[in-house]
C-alpha cells in the first residue's frame, strides 16, 4: 500500500535529476552552515526553502504538459503588468526599483519572468510551427526584449542577462538562422558604445572593474579582489571545512548569497570545484538528453532553454567570482541563499521532469 | 505528397534542432573548461600569490616598541632615561572640528598656549592620520577627568608611553642631546639605511649628540604580535610574539660631577671645555656654554621656545665643542716649538732678541709681539712660558707654512679627532695648497708669520685644542677621544674598542722641554700665575687669546674700548699633574679677554676637584651618587 502510494509519488520524478539536485541542495546546506558561520537559524531556513521548492518541482512535475502550454500567456501577461507596475509604483532599496508591495508581501516580478519569457516564446514558436517566418522570430525577439529592458532599468542587470540569455537559448534552438545572429552581433559590437552610454554608473564601474579591480580595491572591486583571493587561497585541497580565512574573517561580503561560491572554493579547494562543476554538468547533461527526447517542439525549446538557463546561471556566478566577468548579482544556483532563485530554478527543473516523465507516460 | 514532404521536414527539423543541442552542448563545454581553466590558474598558478593576499588580510603586526637605552655617566648617574607617564593624542583626520575639539578638551585637562602652539607646528610637519600629542605627562587626575569624558571625543586617546628625561638639562644637553619625533626626513635615512621596519611604532629618534651618535644602540630591537584580524581590523587571537629587545644603555666616559664642576666654574661666561684622560682618551667633561634644555625637544619644541634659543646672541643651540671653530692663538705655540726641534730649526738653546716687533727682511711692516718694548733675549723655554710673539714669528717664518702643516696635522689639527660624535668640524690648518685651492692665491710669507701665533687662517674646535693637549701630556701617543666607555647589552657590559694609539715617536726630551716650559707658564713669571697658585701638585699649561676684531696697524689692543662682544676670545690648555698627567684640558671663554685671567682659574677648579676632590660648591644634581673617587 505505502510503496503503491510512494511509487505514484515519485512516478513523474526523474530519479536521476533527483539524485544530482538532492546532493546539489545538500551542498548548499553544508556550505551554507559555514558560510553564515555556523548558524542554524540561516540552514533552517534555507532547508525550508528547498523544501518549498521542492514542493513546487513536485507539483509542476505532475502536472500534464498542456497545463504549462496553456499558461504561458496569463503568466506572461501578469508578469508585464507587474513589471510595469514596479516601474511605476516599486519600492526603491539598494538604489533599485525592483520589489512591489502587494499589501501582504513585497515580491519581484522580474523572478516571475525567468520562467514566463521562455514559456511565452516557446508556445509563441509551438503556435507558429508550421509556418516559422522571420516575421515570427522578430514578435518573439519583441516578447523578449521587453522585460528583459524593463528589468534592466531598474535595475537589475543580473536577472536582464539571466533571461536575456533563455531567450536567446529558445530562440537559437528555434532554429533562428545563423545570418540573422551574426547580422545581429554585428550590429551589437557596433551599437556598443550607444549602449554603454545608456547604463547606470555602478554598471558601469563594475564592467570596469571586470578588467581590473584592483583600480578600486576597497571599493567597487573590493567584491572581486576579496572573492577571488579566497579562491586562489584555496588552493587545490582548500582550508578545509570551517577553516576559510576569507570567510570567517568576514573578508568576504554576500558570502551567504552571490559570493558564497568563494566560502566553498576556499574551504574546498580545486578538488570540490571539481566535484561542483561535475554535479553541474551531470544536470546540464540529463537537461540535454531530456531535451534531445522531448516530444513536441514546445517542450525541446523549453527544456533546452531550461537546461542552457540553468548553465548560465552556474556559469556567469561562478564567473564573477573567480573574476572573469562582471559582478552583475547572479546566486549560485541550488547553493546561495534565497527562496526565490531557488523556487524559479526547482520551477525549472519541475517542468524538465514533466516534460521527460509525461512523454514517457504517453509512450507507455 | 504534402504528408511526406511535412514528415521529411519534421525529420529534418528534429535533425537540425539535435545539431542546434549538439552545439550548445560544446558551449556549455567549452566555456565550463575555461572556468576550469580559471580555477586552475587561481588556486593552482597563482596561489602561492592569492595565499599572501589572504594572510595580509588575516594578519596584523603590531610592533611593540622597545625601551630605549640608559645613558649613564662613568659612575653610573643617570644622564637620560625614560619614565612612563600619559599623553593626550589626537588624531587629526578623526576629529571634526580641531579647535572646538581641543577647547572641550582644555575644560578638562591643563592645556596652555604653548602646548596649542606646539601642536600646531606639530600638525604641520605630520600627516593628520597619526596621533599626535596635546599634552603629554598628565596627572593621575587629568586621566581620570577626560577617561569619564572620553566618549565626547572620538578621535582623541589617552596613551600611557615611555618618555625620554634628561635630568641634567642645559648642563649635558651638547653631549647627550635628544630624541625628537621622527619625521619625513628621519623615515628617508632610516630607509636607506634599511631599519625603517625597526622603527615600526617608534615615535622618536636620537636627533643630535650621542642619542643621534649611538641612535643603533638605544634604539633597541622592536618586537612584533601578530595578531589576526577580521575584516573590520578587531583582534581575533594573538598568533605569535616577538618580544622587543631593549635597546643598549651606554656608559660614557664623562664624570657627571666634573661636568658640573666645569659648568659651574664657567659662571656668566659663554665658551667650552673638553677635558681629556690623555692615558686613554676618554673624555671626562664636555661643556659648551650655554646650553639649553633638552628636554623641550622630545615632543617638538614650541615656536616661542624655539625663537627664544634660534635667536639669542649667545648662540645656545651651537655646540661650540664640535662646532665652533676659533682661532687657537698662543695655545699653538708649544706644538709649533716641537715642530721647530723636530726639524732643527731652532735648538733649545738658541736665543733670538726681541724688540717687539718683526720684520720679514727688506719689508716695513711690522709683527708686533703682545708686549710692547719685547720681552729682551729669549730661548724657546722663555718664549713658551712669557708666549712671547716675536720667537714664534720668527721660528713659523723659518720653518714654513707646508712643514707646519705637516707637523701640526700629526697632532689632529685641520683634522676630525675622530670622537664617536657626528658632525664633528675640522677647523682648519692652512698650507700654500689649500690657500691656492681656496682662494686661487699665492701663499705669502706675512701669512706663515700669522699662523706663527695661531691667527691669520689657522682654526681649531675645542676638541682638536684637548685632542692635541692630551698627546702632548703623554708624550706624543695619541688616543682618539671618545665618549661612549662601554654598552651594556643584556646586563654585560661590553667595552667599546677603541683604535691603537698613535705614537707620534717625539723626542722625549723635546717633549720634556715643552712641557718644563708650560709647567713655568703657571709659574711666576708665566703668563698664568694664577692658575696654580697654592695647587700642591705641578700644572703645565698654555694661555692664549683669539682675536674677535682685527687691530689695525699701529693701534693697540685696549679691552676696555671694546664692546663686550668685540672682545677677544681666552683660551687656556692644561694638563696636570704635570709630571704624570691625568686631565688634559682645553677651555674657551668667548669675550673672556685673556687666557691667564679668565680661562685658567676654570681649569684650575676642575684640576682641584678631579685630582683632589675639592668641591668649589654644593653640586645639586648628584650630591648622593657614587663616593669620594678623586682623591
Amino acid at each position: 500500500m505505502i510503496r503503491r502510494l510512494w511509487k505514484r509519488f515519485i512516478q513523474y520524478l526523474d530519479p536521476v535529476l533527483m539524485a544530482a539536485l538532492g546532493l546539489l541542495v545538500l551542498t548548499s546546506l553544508l556550505v551554507l552552515y559555514s558560510a553564515s558561520d555556523g548558524s542554524w537559524a540561516r540552514v533552517l531556513s534555507q532547508a525550508l526553502n528547498i523544501l518549498v521548492a521542492f514542493g513546487a518541482m513536485w507539483l509542476v512535475a505532475n502536472m500534464p504538459l498542456h497545463y504549462l502550454l496553456r499558461s504561458a500567456v496569463p503568466m506572461y501577461v501578469l508578469g508585464m503588468i507587474l513589471l510595469v507596475a514596479v516601474a511605476l509604483f516599486g519600492d526603491i532599496s539598494h538604489g533599485a526599483r525592483r520589489w512591489l508591495n502587494i499589501g501582504v508581501a513585497t515580491v519581484q516580478p522580474s523572478e516571475l519572468m525567468k520562467i514566463a519569457v521562455p514559456l511565452m516564446m516557446a508556445w509563441y514558436f509551438e503556435k507558429h510551427e508550421a509556418t516559422l517566418m522571420l516575421k515570427n522570430y522578430f514578435i518573439a525577439t519583441l516578447l523578449l526584449l521587453l522585460p528583459v529592458g524593463l528589468i534592466a532599468r531598474q535595475p537589475d542587470l543580473g536577472t536582464a542577462v539571466l533571461i536575456g540569455a533563455s531567450g536567446f537559448y529558445v530562440l537559437f534552438l528555434a532554429g533562428l538562422s545563423w545570418r540573422v545572429m551574426l547580422a545581429t552581433f554585428v550590429a551589437g559590437v557596433a551599437s556598443a558604445p550607444v549602449l554603454w552610454s545608456m547604463l547606470h554608473d555602478y554598471q558601469r564601474h563594475r564592467i570596469q572593474m571586470l578588467f581590473d579591480p584592483t583600480q578600486d580595491a576597497l571599493g567597487k572591486g573590493y567584491h572581486t579582489i576579496q572573492g577571488m583571493i579566497a579562491v586562489g587561497s584555496g588552493g587545490l585541497l582548500g582550508k578545509g571545512y570551517l577553516n576559510g580565512t576569507q570567510t570567517h574573517l568576514d573578508f568576504l561580503p554576500e558570502r551567504t548569497t552571490d559570493f558564497i561560491f568563494a566560502v566553498y572554493s576556499e574551504e574546498f579547494g580545486l578538488i570540490g570545484n571539481l566535484i561542483l562543476l561535475g554535479l553541474y554538468l551531470f544536470v546540464i547533461g540529463r537537461g540535454f538528453v531530456i531535451t534531445a527526447n522531448a516530444s513536441t517542439y514546445f517542450t525541446r525549446l523549453m527544456a533546452g532553454s531550461i537546461t542552457l538557463t540553468f548553465f548560465t546561471y552556474a556559469f556567469v556566478n561562478m564567473g564573477m567570482v573567480s573574476g572573469i566577468l562582471p559582478v552583475v548579482g547572479v546566486p549560485l544556483p541550488l547553493i546561495s541563499y534565497g527562496g526565490t532563485s531557488m523556487l524559479t530554478l526547482a520551477l525549472g527543473f519541475g517542468m524538465l521532469m514533466s516534460i521527460h516523465t509525461h512523454k514517457q507516460l504517453v509512450k507507455t | 505528397m504534402n504528408r511526406r514532404v511535412e514528415i521529411r521536414n519534421h525529420q529534418r527539423e528534429i535533425y537540425y534542432f539535435r545539431l542546434r543541442l549538439a552545439l550548445s552542448l560544446g558551449f556549455v563545454l567549452v566555456m565550463l573548461f575555461i572556468l576550469l581553466g580559471r580555477f586552475v590558474y587561481l588556486q593552482v598558478v597563482r596561489h602561492n600569490y592569492f595565499t599572501t593576499m589572504a594572510e595580509n588580510n588575516r594578519i596584523s603586526v603590531v610592533p611593540i616598541v622597545p625601551n630605549r637605552g640608559l645613558i649613564l655617566d662613568r659612575n653610573g648617574v643617570v644622564l637620560a632615561h625614560n619614565f612612563s607617564g600619559y599623553t593626550l593624542e589626537i588624531t587629526p583626520s578623526k576629529v571634526d572640528d580641531l579647535d572646538d575639539t581641543i577647547n572641550q578638551l582644555s575644560k578638562l585637562v591643563s592645556i596652555q598656549p604653548r602646548d596649542r602652539k606646539r601642536f600646531k607646528k606639530l600638525l604641520a610637519e605630520n600627516h593628520d592620520f597619526e596621533s599626535l600629542p596635546i599634552r603629554s605627562r598628565l596627572s593621575d587626575e587629568e586621566v581620570a577627568r577626560f577617561a569619564a569624558q572620553r566618549y565626547r571625543f572620538p578621535g582623541v586617546e589617552i596613551k600611557a608611553r615611555l618618555f625620554r628625561e634628561y635630568p641634567f638639562r642645559e648642563e649635558t644637553s651638547h653631549l647627550i642631546g635628544y630624541v625628537g619625533r621622527i619625521n619625513d626626513k628621519d623615515i628617508d635615512q632610516l630607509e636607506e639605511d634599511d631599519l625603517l621596519a625597526n622603527y615600526r611604532g617608534s615615535d622618536y629618534i636620537g636627533k643630535a649628540g650621542i642619542e643621534q651618535s649611538y641612535e643603533r644602540d638605544l634604539h633597541g630591537t622592536t618586537g612584533f604580535e601578530q595578531v589576526e584580524v577580521d575584516a573590520g581590523g578587531r583582534g581575533v587571537r594573538v598568533l605569535s610574539r616577538t618580544p622587543p629587545v631593549s635597546g643598549n644603555s651606554l656608559e660614557l666616559t664623562l664624570d657627571a660631577k666634573l661636568q658640573q664642576v666645569a659648568e659651574q666654574a664657567f659662571g656668566s661666561y659663554r665658551g667650552a671645555l673638553v677635558a681629556i684622560d690623555p692615558n686613554n682618551g676618554e673624555v671626562l667633561a664636555f661643556v659648551s656654554k650655554p646650553g639649553y634644555d633638552s628636554n623641550l625637544f622630545i615632543d617638538g619644541i614650541d615656536t616661542d621656545s624655539w625663537d627664544a634659543l634660534n635667536n639669542s646672541p649667545d648662540v645656545p643651540l651651537l655646540n661650540r665643542v664640535l662646532h665652533g671653530q676659533y682661532p687657537p692663538g698662543s695655545t699653538i705655540k708649544p706644538f709649533l716649538a716641537l715642530a721647530g726641534l723636530y726639524y732643527g730649526t731652532r735648538t733649545a738653546t738658541q736665543t733670538v732678541s726681541d724688540p717687539g716687533y718683526f720684520t720679514l727682511p727688506g719689508s716695513s711692516h711690522l709683527y708686533r709681539d703682545w708686549k710692547s718694548g719685547g720681552h729682551g733675549t729669549v730661548d724657546m723655554f722663555r718664549a713658551i712660558q712669557q708666549s712671547c710673539d716675536t720667537y714664534f714669528y720668527g721660528l713659523a717664518n723659518d720653518m714654513g707654512i707646508d712643514n707646519m702643516h705637516s707637523f701640526l696635522s700629526r697632532f689632529g689639527f685641520g683634522k676630525k679627532t675622530g670622537i664617536d660624535l657626528e658632525g664633528e668640524l675640522s677647523g682648519l690648518l692652512p698650507s700654500q695648497e689649500w690657500k691656492e685651492k681656496r682662494y686661487h692665491q699665492a701663499w705669502y710669507p706675512g701669512d706663515t708669520i700669522s699662523a706663527g701665533i695661531g691667527q691669520g687662517y689657522v682654526l681649531v674646535t675645542p676638541m682638536q685644542l684637548a685632542y692635541a693637549t692630551a698627546t702632548l701630556a703623554n708624550d706624543g701617543v695619541a688616543y682618539r677621544p671618545h665618549v661612549v666607555k662601554a654598552i651594556e647589552r643584556d646586563g654585560h657590559e661590553t667595552p667599546v674598542p677603541q683604535p691603537p694609539p698613535i705614537d707620534l715617536h717625539l723626542k722625549p726630551e723635546d717633549i720634556a722641554l715643552v712641557k718644563r716650559a708650560m709647567v713655568a707658564v703657571t709659574k711666576p713669571g708665566g703668563t698664568a700665575v694664577s692658575a696654580s697658585a697654592g695647587a700642591p701638585y705641578p700644572i703645565a699649561g698654555k694661555t692664549g687669546t683669539a682675536q674677535v676684531v682685527t687691530i689695525k696697524q699701529g693701534e693697540k689692543y685696549d679691552a676696555s674700548q671694546l664692546s663686550e662682544r668685540n672682545r677677544d676670545h681666552a683660551w687656556f690648555i692644561a694638563f696636570a699633574p704635570a709630571d704624570k698627567p691625568r686631565l688634559a684640558v682645553a677651555v674657551l671663554v668667548e669675550n673672556g679677554g685673556h687666557g691667564g685671567s679668565t680661562a685658567a682659574p676654570i681649569a684650575r677648579k676642575l684640576f682641584d676637584y678631579y685630582l683632589l676632590g675639592k668641591v668649589p660648591q654644593p653640586l645639586p644634581m648628584v650630591q648622593d651618587a657614587g663616593g669620594a673617587e678623586h682623591d
